[in-house]
């Protein structure tokens, strides 16, 4: 097997100055000694998209996880090799403050059924016990439905529940969710794969005017969605991490064999 | 299909012979205690039944309640899950009759230890083990609707930071509350119904009880200890009461059922 | 984030201890429920054991004479349940014979017509019945079986009453243990040529056994140990009873008649233990036949 022990001289992988996350020999496992992912190293360059792409069962679900330590919801999982942000190692820090820092938002839109819009975007907040004032909570509703284009569409059904909107319109909603208390980084796994075209299309023009004010990564199985709107890009093959570079450059000359032929649709 | 028709006669063939004992009686007087041996009231029973099974479902509900978080949230598959699960299934098929011998024997010495009350039969001391015998009835229909809320819904709560705590109170029984009130409903319907274990431990007094460690009767014991002679007017108010719990019941029964297959569909 | 002074955010280490404690409080109080069962068993137990001898099964119940010369004379009172085991028996397998063909009819009616009036009405029906007190369904039985019929109190009216209890059960689990089997198995039988009745019968009910079966074992354990139901009907009696018309006794009437005669109340615990064992292991067969007779489809 070709050498694919990557270290941080391996120009496959795209070294960047002063990342906000550091990951760094990473390997997850769900139990035993099968690891899912395998000695996964990268740097997240703030304020930019970056895709994680990859067939299925490539571990990249596994790996955007990793990152708020969702994966520790199931017994048994153990892992290698650290993840630090903002300098500070991930695993050292409560679960709980870890992901505060970070929004995550599912495949399929979840918003909670038997809160209307209005607490649903304010989610973090009646969860985690902290009373605001109304003022206060009438301003982050507004705010967060506004950076998703979703205001102008609800301000008068605030109070009602989220059942009513459309798939396109539930996932805005779960991305204001994401967003209500400011994390710094947004993980989105592979959130458009429930949603028609038209839907589609508004998100990912979100995705590009967000990432203005926060960190993105995106896991996509839609290799165009990540030629469209990633500035990095990320190939993952069987838990390794195959290549990551600018998505421009990964996509027109790819450094390896295997990015080459899953980008031209050798195997999905 | 032949079956199917008997067991509509069936219910249809009970309620004719309900009504034509029931009705041809004073009805109206259902409501007016009971007073020497000629006039018939039943309000101390219904009193008696109603209270005991309102006891009965509060006393369980934070050890039934319990139950069905740990089965259908916390500890969902693993030993600990499969022991609680097999002592709760050996609950539930103890037989009535040894839950009141049980009761007599241990828990009624108690109460009178107590100094709760001088005899120790009564309200409380029957509620106590009517409580115990419906936690099986009220813990796993609610473990199961728990067990059903999607994960998807408890990820995202995790992904916005919550402990498991919060996300138990503001996620899982939001979503789940139905259900588990189904469950309570069918339990109690099932309390309502009870016959031996309370008819040995509730004191079978004819009179309506004045306070938790009084004595008093239920609706289900008064049928069990008085009908073997029973005649006349005494008999047809007797299967007037039968009625009533037969309606009580059924509407408890259905409703919760109604809740459940809601849940389910 | 901004959010100014005056607001209360809980710290992450009391959250935390919430959490921790939450979940303390809830396992103590799922475990403490089991107490009671651990208390009765032991019970049980301790003052039954010595009163189980072989003797026991095979002699009937003494009367309170007998009973109360023994106890003058300081001796072991005699007998045993033997009336009772029998009462039990047969009426229990009456009541089986009865409940376990209409219910298996029914359910599998019930799994072939998912939708429709009559399966509704079916369905709405069943769901009643399983909520009846037992002491109701007593009342019915005798209604219609004691008072018409002048010998009055029997062993069979008794079975009827029960044989409606058991019903829910054995329709409910039939249904749903069939409505699991793939369709494909019904489809691969009828190509075949196979007439619809005999595929009912020949492939989908022993595919289906294992999950029919513990509803019918777990459906005659709860039976087995009602009581009220019988003081209704069966009555009871002294004497080793084999004749349906006649009354009878059963194990739970005889604890019940124990405990009712201070001569004999000392016989609840032998008696109770044996009810007990015998709905343990009938819960326990329940659960075995489900895991050996399990066939992968």
């Amino acid at each position: 097997m070709e050498s694919s022990i990557l270290n941080k001289s391996n120009d496959r992988i795209i070294q960047i100055d002063s990342p906000i996350l550091n990951i760094d020999e990473l390997s997850v496992s769900y139990g035993g000694d099968k690891y899912s992912i395998d000695k996964v190293s990268a740097g997240i360059q703030k304020n930019k998209i970056t895709a994680i792409m990859g067939p299925s069962g490539c571990g990249k679900s596994t790996l955007l996880r990793a990152i708020n330590r969702m994966h520790e919801l199931y017994p048994d999982t153990h892992h290698k090799g650290s993840v630090t942000l903002d300098g500070e190692n991930i695993y050292k820090l409560n679960a709980i403050q870890l992901r505060r820092k970070i929004g995550m938002v599912f495949q399929r839109p979840n918003p909670f059924p038997t809160m209307s819009i209005y607490d649903n975007v304010i989610a973090a907040y009646i969860l985690n016990g902290i009373k605001l004032k109304r003022s206060e909570k009438d301003e982050i509703v507004e705010r967060s439905l506004r950076e998703v284009g979703l205001w102008d569409e609800t301000k008068d059904a605030l109070h009602k529940r989220g059942t009513f909107l459309s798939g396109g319109q539930q996932q805005r909603l779960c991305i204001a969710r994401a967003l209500a208390y400011k994390p710094e980084i947004i993980l989105l796994d592979e959130p458009t794969s429930a949603l028609d075209p038209i839907a589609t299309s508004k998100i990912e023009d979100l995705l590009v005017k967000l990432k203005e004010d926060y960190t993105i990564i995106l896991v996509t199985h839609n290799m165009s969605q990540a030629a469209r709107i990633s500035d990095y890009s990320m190939f993952m093959y069987l838990g390794e991490l195959v290549e990551y570079g600018r998505t421009k450059k990964m996509f027109t000359t790819p450094k390896d064999n295997r990015t080459e032929a899953y980008l031209t649709g050798k195997f999905g | 299909m032949m079956a199917v028709g008997i067991v509509v006669t069936l219910v249809m063939g009970s309620l004719p012979a309900f009504k034509e004992f029931g009705l041809g009686f004073i009805f109206s007087s259902e409501w007016n205690p009971t007073e020497g041996r000629e006039s018939y009231g039943a309000l101390p029973f219904i009193i008696g039944t109603i209270v005991t099974s309102i006891l009965a479902l509060l006393m369980t509900f934070p050890f039934a309640f319990s139950i069905a978080l740990f089965l259908g949230e916390y500890f969902k598959e693993g030993r600990m899950a499969s022991i609680l699960k097999s002592m709760i299934d050996l609950l539930a098929g103890i037989p009535s009759v040894v839950y009141g011998l049980w009761g007599f024997y241990t828990i009624k010495p108690l109460v009178v230890e107590m100094g709760l009350s001088a005899q120790g039969f009564g309200i409380f001391t029957s509620s106590f083990v009517l409580a115990i015998m419906i936690i099986p009835y009220a813990s796993s229909l609610s473990a199961e609707v728990i067990s059903m809320v999607p994960s998807s819904l408890k990820e995202a709560a995790y992904s916005l930071g919550a402990t498991r705590y919060e996300v138990v109170k503001n996620v899982i029984i939001p979503n789940a509350g139905s259900g588990i009130s189904a469950g309570f409903i069918l339990a109690f319907g099932r309390a309502i119904g009870e016959t031996m274990a309370v008819t040995m431990l509730i004191g079978n007094s004819n009179e309506i009880p004045t306070h938790l460690f009084d004595i008093g009767n239920t609706m289900a014991s008064l049928i069990a200890n008085q009908f073997g002679e029973a005649e006349g007017l005494k008999y047809t108010s007797l299967v007037a009461m039968g009625l009533l719990l037969f309606v009580i019941t059924g509407i408890l029964n259905l409703l919760g059922k109604m809740i459940m297959n809601k849940l389910r569909s | 984030m901004n959010i100014s002074n005056s607001v209360s955010i809980p710290t992450l280490k009391w959250r935390i201890l919430k959490d921790k404690l939450f979940t303390l409080v809830m396992v103590t109080l799922a475990f403490i429920s089991a107490l009671p069962l651990i208390s009765i068993l032991y019970q049980l137990i301790k003052k039954g054991y010595k009163q189980v001898s072989l003797s026991f099964f095979t002699e009937v119940a003494p009367d309170t004479m007998e009973a109360m010369m023994a106890k003058v004379n300081n001796e072991i009172i005699p007998g045993g349940i033997a009336n009772g085991i029998v009462g039990t028996l047969v009426i229990v397998g009456v009541a089986s014979l009865i409940a376990i063909p209409l219910g298996l009819i029914c359910g599998i009616y019930l799994s072939e017509t998912p939708k429709g009036k009559v399966a509704g009405i079916v369905r709405f029906v069943v769901d009643l019945l399983q909520g009846i007190p037992s002491i109701v369904l007593g009342l019915i039985a005798y209604i219609w079986i004691v008072k018409p019929v002048t010998s009055g109190f029997s062993a069979l009216a008794g079975s009827v009453a029960l044989s409606i209890m058991m019903l829910p059960s054995i329709i409910r689990s039939t249904e749903e243990t069939l409505k699991m089997l793939p369709s494909t198995l019904k489809e691969a039988a009828l190509s075949l040529g196979v007439p619809y009745h005999k595929t009912i019968i020949k492939v989908l009910l022993p595919t289906g056994m294992s999950g029919i079966s513990t509803g019918i074992i777990l459906g005659i354990s709860r039976i087995a140990g009602e009581t009220a139901p019988l003081m209704l009907t069966a009555l009871g009696s002294s004497v080793i009873n084999l004749d349906i018309t006649q009354p009878s006794s059963a194990i739970p009437l005889l604890v019940w008649e124990f405990y009712n005669d201070p001569n004999l109340i000392n016989l609840i615990w032998g008696a109770s233990l044996i009810l007990l064992l015998i709905i343990l292991v009938l819960n326990l067969s329940a659960k075995a036949i489900a895991k050996k007779w399990k066939v992968q489809y």
